[in-house]
C-alpha cells in the first residue's frame, strides 16, 4: 500500500508540474460549456438579404414587403441589385444566402442552396414573414395545443452538456493515461519501474488514480457551470448520475491503458487515441448529430462507443428526470464494456519490453 | 545542406509503422464517414398516436400524419401514460393525442382540440417533428373544410395557406441555388478537406518538432552549424507534400463517393490550400515554440480545434451565433478556408469574388510565420 501511494504521489506531480497542461485541463471544460452552450447553435438568423426589382417603378406593396423582412430577426437588408447577373455574384462573394426578386404577381425568393438546411429553413422563414401579404388566415377548426416536454424554451445546451460531459471525461481519462504510460515507454523509465519490486498491477492502477481525480474534478465543474450558470437543472437523481459517470470514466481508463499497450511511442499514442476516439466520439455519440438520422452502418457502429451510452443516460437522468429503470440498458452495457476494456487491457500489458 | 535534411525527414516518416497508413487511410475515412454522420437533416421522428376517440376523422387524421413521410410509428400506446414510456424510453420522439369527442366536435361544426407532446432534449427534433405535425393538421384542417362545403372552390396548396376563390394570390416560390440535390454531405465535404489539410500539415510537424525536443535530439541539431531555417523547412516540407497528396486523395473519394467536382476547378483549391497550409504550419510553429512535451502541445491543439473549429461555421452556421462568437469566428483561419472551399466547389467562386477571404488567409500565413520566428529560441 506504501509503494502504491508513493507511486500515486509521483504520478500527481507529474501533472502538477506541467502547469501549462493543468491550466487547460481545467479551463477546456468550461471553454466547452460556453461555446455549445451560447455559441453553437443551429438557429438560423441575421441572413444578409439583397433584392431585386425589375420594375423601373416599385409598388408600394412591394416596398411594404422589403421592410417586413428586414425588420424580422432573421434577415438584413444589404442593397439593391441592379441586373439579374448580380443574383449569382452575391452568392459566388458569400455576401448574402438570400435573394428577392419581385414580379408582377408575386416574388421569387432566390436562395443559397449549397448550405441545404439554412436554405430550406430561412426560405420557409421567409414565407411566413410575407404569409399576410399572400392570403388571409383559414378558420381553425382544429386547435393543437403543443407541450414541449422537458426543455419548454428549447435550448441547445440541454442536448450537448451530456456530451461534453462524455468527451472531458474521455479525454483525460483515456488521452491522458494512454500518453503518460507511453511516455515512460518512450524515455525507457518503463524498464526502470519494470525491474523493480513494484507488481505491474501497482504501477498501471497508480497510473490511473490522478485522473480519476482530475476527470471527478471537472465533472463538478461541468455539473456546477450547467446548473449555476447557463441554468440546466438536475431534474433526476444526483447519486445515479455520478455512479453513471463512474462507470463510464471506469470505461475509459481501460481504453486509455488498452491503447497504451498498443502503442510504443507517444505520437501513435496520440494519434490513435486523438482520430480514434475523440473523432468518433464528437461524430458517432449523439452528441452534436442525432444518431436516428445516420446511415444504417454508421448506427450500428455507433454501438460499440460507450459515449452514446453515457451521453443516453445522462440525458435521461439529467435532463429528463428518470430514475434507474429507465437506463438500466446504458449502465448494463457501460459496466460489460468496463469489465471486459479492464480484463482485456490488464491482459494485454506486457510485463517485458521488446 | 536541406536535401540531406529532408532525406532524413523522409526516411524517419517511412520508416515508423504507423505515420504513412494513418496519412493515407485518415483522409479517405474522414471524406466517407464524417459527412455522413454529421447529418442535420431531421428523418426517422418517431411518433406515438393515441388516439381516445376511434372515429373516422381521428383515424383519418393519424393516416395522413403517418403517410406524410416525415414520421415513423413506433410501438402501440392505449394511453397518454403508454406513450409518455415510449417517450422515456427513446423509443417516439413526439405522442400525438386525439381526445374523445374529436369526431363528434368536428361534425357539429364546433372547435376540436389535439395534443401534441414533444420531446424536445434535442430542441431541433422535437421542435421540427412538432411543426411538422402542426402543419398537417392545418392541412387537415383545410381538407375537412372544403369537404364540409363551407369553403367552396378553394384550393390547398399543401402549406395549410389556401387561397380563396377569386383572390388574387401572392405567390412565394422558392428557387435553391448549387446544391440541385439539397444534399447536406456535399456541403460538408470541402470543409471536411480543411480539416485533414490542418491535421496533416499543420499539426503533424509541431508534433514533430515537439517530440525531438522532448527527447533532446533537438538539441543535437541547435550545435550543427545548420541553419534555424533550413532546419525547420526540413521539418515543414515533408508534411507540405504529404497534405497536397491528401488533398489530391480527397479529391477522387469525394468524386467517387459523393460525385462532387469542384465547379472553380481544382488549380484554385490548390491555390487556396498553399495559403492555407502556410498559415497553419505557421501556427503549428508557434505552438512548438511553447509547448515543451507531446503532451502539453496536444493539449494546446485540442484547445485550439475545438474553439476555433467549432466557431468557423463548420457545423453550425455563424450567422446564427452571438456577436462575440461570430467577432471571434473572424479570427479563425479555418473560417475563411471553409468558405473559400465551400464556395470554390459548389458554387463555382472565381478567384476576384473571394479576392478578401485569400487576402485574410495570406495574413495570417505572415501573422503566424512572423511570430513564429520571432519567438524561436535556439537555447532554453
Amino acid at each position: 500500500m506504501k509503494e502504491f501511494s508513493a507511486f500515486v504521489k509521483k504520478e500527481f506531480s507529474h501533472i502538477v508540474r506541467d502547469r501549462w497542461t493543468m491550466i487547460i485541463l481545467l479551463v477546456l471544460p468550461i471553454v466547452m460549456m460556453v461555446l455549445f452552450g451560447y455559441a453553437i447553435t443551429t438557429e438560423v438568423r441575421n441572413i444578409g438579404m439583397y433584392v431585386f426589382d425589375p420594375n423601373p417603378n416599385p409598388n408600394a406593396r412591394d416596398a411594404a414587403m422589403v421592410t417586413e423582412l428586414s425588420s424580422s430577426e432573421y434577415f438584413v437588408m444589404k442593397g439593391y441589385l441592379s441586373s439579374p447577373d448580380d443574383i449569382d455574384r452575391v452568392f459566388r462573394e458569400g455576401r448574402g444566402q438570400l435573394v428577392v426578386v419581385f414580379g408582377a404577381d408575386g416574388a421569387q425568393l432566390v436562395a443559397d442552396g449549397s448550405d441545404p438546411n439554412t436554405a430550406v429553413t430561412l426560405v420557409s422563414y421567409a414565407q411566413s414573414v410575407l404569409a399576410r401579404f399572400g392570403s388571409g388566415p383559414l378558420p381553425t377548426r382544429i386547435v393543437p395545443e403543443v407541450k414541449l416536454l422537458y426543455n419548454p424554451q428549447m435550448k441547445g445546451a440541454y442536448s450537448t452538456v451530456p456530451g461534453v460531459m462524455g468527451m472531458i471525461l474521455m479525454l483525460i481519462c483515456a488521452m491522458m493515461t494512454s500518453i503518460s504510460i507511453a511516455r515512460e515507454k518512450e524515455k525507457g523509465t518503463m524498464e526502470v519501474l519494470l525491474v523493480s519490486p513494484v507488481r505491474p498491477l501497482t504501477i498501471i492502477l497508480a497510473k490511473t488514480v490522478p485522473y480519476l481525480a482530475l476527470s471527478c474534478v471537472n465533472l463538478a465543474t461541468i455539473l456546477a457551470f450547467s446548473a449555476f450558470v447557463i441554468g440546466i437543472p438536475i431534474r433526476g437523481s444526483l447519486a445515479l448520475l455520478l455512479f453513471v459517470s463512474l462507470v463510464f470514466i471506469a470505461v475509459s481508463l481501460a481504453i486509455g491503458l488498452l491503447i497504451s499497450s498498443v502503442a510504443e511511442t507517444q505520437l501513435a499514442a496520440l494519434l490513435a487515441s486523438g482520430m480514434g476516439l475523440m473523432m468518433p466520439v464528437i461524430l458517432l455519440s449523439g452528441m452534436i448529430f442525432p444518431i436516428e438520422n445516420m446511415p444504417a452502418v454508421l448506427r450500428v457502429l455507433s454501438n460499440v462507443i460507450p459515449a452514446r451510452w453515457y451521453i443516453a443516460a445522462v440525458r435521461k437522468i439529467m435532463i429528463m428526470g428518470l430514475g434507474p429503470a429507465a437506463v438500466a440498458r446504458e449502465l448494463a452495457v457501460l459496466v460489460s464494456m468496463a469489465v471486459a476494456l479492464g480484463a482485456l487491457s490488464l491482459g494485454k500489458f506486457k510485463i517485458r519490453l521488446e | 545542406m536541406l536535401l540531406y535534411l529532408l532525406e532524413k525527414e523522409f526516411k524517419q516518416f517511412f520508416r515508423n509503422s504507423f505515420l504513412p497508413r494513418f496519412a493515407l487511410m485518415f483522409p479517405i475515412v474522414a471524406i466517407v464517414v464524417f459527412p455522413l454522420a454529421a447529418n442535420f437533416e431531421i428523418k426517422n421522428i418517431g411518433i406515438s398516436i393515441v388516439d381516445n376517440d376511434r372515429s373516422e376523422p381521428s383515424r383519418r387524421l393519424a393516416e395522413k400524419a403517418l403517410s406524410s413521410g416525415y414520421f415513423t410509428l413506433t410501438g402501440d400506446a392505449r394511453s397518454y401514460g403508454e406513450a409518455m414510456a415510449l417517450v422515456e424510453g427513446g423509443k417516439a420522439d413526439i405522442v400525438l393525442e386525439i381526445p374523445a369527442g374529436f369526431g363528434r366536435d368536428l361534425e357539429r361544426g364546433g372547435t376540436a382540440r389535439v395534443m401534441i407532446s414533444a420531446n424536445t432534449v434535442n430542441g431541433m427534433r422535437g421542435g421540427l417533428g412538432s411543426s411538422y405535425l402542426a402543419g398537417i393538421i392545418a392541412d387537415f384542417n383545410a381538407e375537412t373544410l372544403r369537404e364540409s362545403g363551407k369553403l367552396a372552390g378553394v384550393r390547398a396548396t399543401g402549406t395549410g395557406v389556401i387561397a380563396p376563390s377569386g383572390y388574387e394570390a401572392v405567390a412565394f416560390s422558392p428557387l435553391f441555388r448549387y446544391n440541385p440535390l439539397m444534399k447536406y454531405t456535399v456541403y460538408m465535404v470541402p470543409a471536411i478537406m480543411c480539416m485533414i489539410l490542418t491535421m496533416l500539415a499543420g499539426f503533424l510537424p509541431a508534433l514533430n518538432i515537439v517530440g525531438e525536443k522532448e527527447k533532446g535530439t533537438i538539441e543535437q541539431m541547435n550545435v550543427t552549424p545548420v541553419r534555424r531555417g533550413a532546419f525547420i523547412l526540413s521539418k515543414l516540407i515533408p508534411y507540405w507534400v504529404l497534405g497536397f497528396v491528401a488533398l489530391t486523395i480527397t479529391f477522387v473519394v469525394a468524386w467517387l463517393a459523393y460525385s462532387l467536382v469542384s465547379l472553380g476547378g481544382y488549380a484554385l483549391v490548390y491555390l487556396f490550400a498553399s495559403v492555407f497550409v502556410l498559415a497553419m504550419s505557421g501556427f503549428g510553429l508557434v505552438l512548438s515554440n511553447y509547448a515543451k512535451t507531446l503532451q502539453q502541445a496536444m493539449f494546446m491543439m485540442f484547445f485550439f480545434i475545438i474553439t476555433f473549429v467549432l466557431i468557423s461555421g463548420l457545423y453550425t452556421p455563424i450567422n446564427g451565433m452571438p456577436s462575440w462568437a461570430r467577432a471571434l469566428s473572424a479570427l479563425s483561419p479555418l473560417r475563411y478556408m471553409i468558405e473559400s472551399l465551400r464556395a470554390i466547389f459548389l458554387k463555382g467562386s472565381g478567384f476576384w469574388e473571394l479576392r478578401w477571404r485569400f487576402l485574410a488567409l495570406l495574413a495570417f500565413a505572415a501573422f503566424f510565420n512572423g511570430w513564429a520566428v520571432l519567438s524561436y529560441r535556439k537555447r532554453e
